[in-house]
C-alpha cells in the first residue's frame, strides 16, 4: 500500500494526515505515506492520493483556487480519471471543487465566522472505498475548522448528487437527524462531504485525521483510514 | 493596456457578506438599501496592444482562474470600455 500526501504552500494538516495514514498502514500490512511537494509534475505510482487541509496560498482569490492550478494537480487529475482514489479534506475539498474533480463550490460560511468545533455527521453510504468500515446511517463526531465550508450547487447539481448516491456525509444532530440547527455553515442539504460519480474521489470538510487516536479525544475518524488501507492493500 | 475584471456572485447564489453589509448599513441609519451584493475587482496591466486579443486572453483568464463560474459571473473592462 502506497499513499501520497500532496503538500501545498500553506497546507497545515499534511503531517497530521500522514500520522493517521501511517498508523492505519502499520496496523494493516505496512507501507509509508510519502509527502509530495506541489511543484512536482510527476510522482511515484501510489494507491491513494490525499489533499490535506490548511490554507494553500493563504486562501488568496478563493480558497483552493491557486492550488487547483499547481503543477502536481494535472497529474492528480490524470490519476483520478484512471480510478486512483483521491481524498480531499477541508482545503483539499476546496481544491478538488476548484480543479473540477468534484462538482459545486464551497462558499463563505453562512454565519461569516470561522467555525472550529466538533460536529456530528451521518455516513450516507458505506458502499465505497472510503466508508466501508462504517455503517450507512452511522453518526460520527468529527471536528471541523473552516471559514469556507458552505457547500453550494444549483438545484440540478444537488439533484444529481442525491440521485447518484454521491453525498458522503451530512451534518446531523447527535441522533443522526438532519436539522438546520445541526448545520454549522449553511451547506446545501447539510452536505459535509461528497463523492464524484465513480465514488473514487471524496471531498469532506470535517477532519477525520484529527480524531484517529484515542489520545486526541476520539477515534471516529480512524475507520476511514483503516478502510482505505484494507481496500487498497 | 489596462484592464479591469469585475467578479460577482451569480443571481440566486446566497451572499452572506452582502447581507451583513446591508444589515450594517441599516444599523448606521442608511435607510432604503434594498439589496447589497459583494464582489471583487481585479486590475491588470497587459503587454498586449490588440484589444480583441486582450479581451480573448482576459476571457480565458477568467474562465481558468479569476472567476469560479460555478458560482460567479465576470465582466471585462478594457481601457475603460466594458465588454458586451
Amino acid at each position: 500500500m502506497k499513499a501520497a500526501v500532496i503538500v501545498f504552500p500553506g497546507s497545515n494538516c499534511d503531517r497530521d494526515v500522514t500520522v493517521a495514514l501511517r498508523q492505519s498502514m502499520h496496523a494493516g500490512g505496512g507501507g509509508e505515506p510519502t509527502l509530495v511537494w506541489h511543484k512536482e509534475a510527476d510522482f511515484p505510482a501510489v494507491d491513494l492520493i490525499v489533499l490535506p487541509g490548511g490554507f494553500s496560498y493563504g486562501d488568496y482569490l478563493r480558497s483552493g483556487a491557486m492550488a487547483a492550478h499547481s503543477p502536481v494537480m494535472t497529474e492528480v487529475a490524470r490519476r483520478a480519471s484512471r480510478g486512483v482514489p483521491v481524498l480531499g479534506i477541508c482545503n483539499g475539498f476546496q481544491i478538488l471543487t476548484e480543479a473540477g474533480l468534484l462538482p459545486g463550490a464551497l462558499m463563505r460560511n453562512a454565519g461569516l465566522r470561522y467555525v472550529c468545533k466538533d460536529v456530528h455527521i451521518r455516513v450516507e453510504s458505506s458502499q465505497t472505498v472510503f466508508t466501508s468500515k462504517y455503517e450507512t446511517g452511522q453518526t460520527l463526531r468529527i471536528p471541523i475548522a473552516h471559514h469556507d465550508g458552505n457547500y453550494s450547487a444549483d438545484d440540478d447539481g444537488l439533484a444529481r448528487l442525491e440521485d447518484g448516491g454521491q453525498i458522503a456525509f451530512r451534518y446531523c444532530d447527535n441522533d443522526g437527524s438532519h436539522s438546520s440547527a445541526a448545520n454549522p455553515n449553511g451547506s446545501a442539504r447539510n452536505i459535509a462531504g461528497i463523492f464524484n460519480e465513480t465514488k473514487t474521489v471524496l471531498g469532506m470538510m470535517p477532519h477525520p485525521e484529527r480524531l484517529a487516536d484515542a489520545q486526541l479525544g476520539g477515534t471516529d475518524g480512524r475507520p476511514l483510514f483503516d478502510g482505505l488501507i484494507e481496500a487498497l492493500s | 493596456m489596462k484592464a479591469r475584471v469585475h467578479v460577482t456572485l451569480k443571481p440566486g447564489v446566497l451572499d452572506p457578506q452582502g447581507k451583513a453589509i446591508e444589515h450594517a448599513l441599516g444599523t448606521l441609519g442608511f435607510t432604503g438599501v434594498e439589496g447589497v451584493r459583494q464582489g471583487k475587482v481585479i486590475e491588470l496591466d497587459l503587454a498586449e496592444t490588440n484589444p480583441a486579443q486582450a479581451r480573448k486572453n482576459l476571457h480565458d483568464m477568467c474562465e481558468k482562474l479569476l472567476a469560479n463560474t460555478v458560482i460567479e459571473n465576470y465582466a471585462i473592462e478594457l481601457d475603460g470600455q466594458s465588454a458586451p
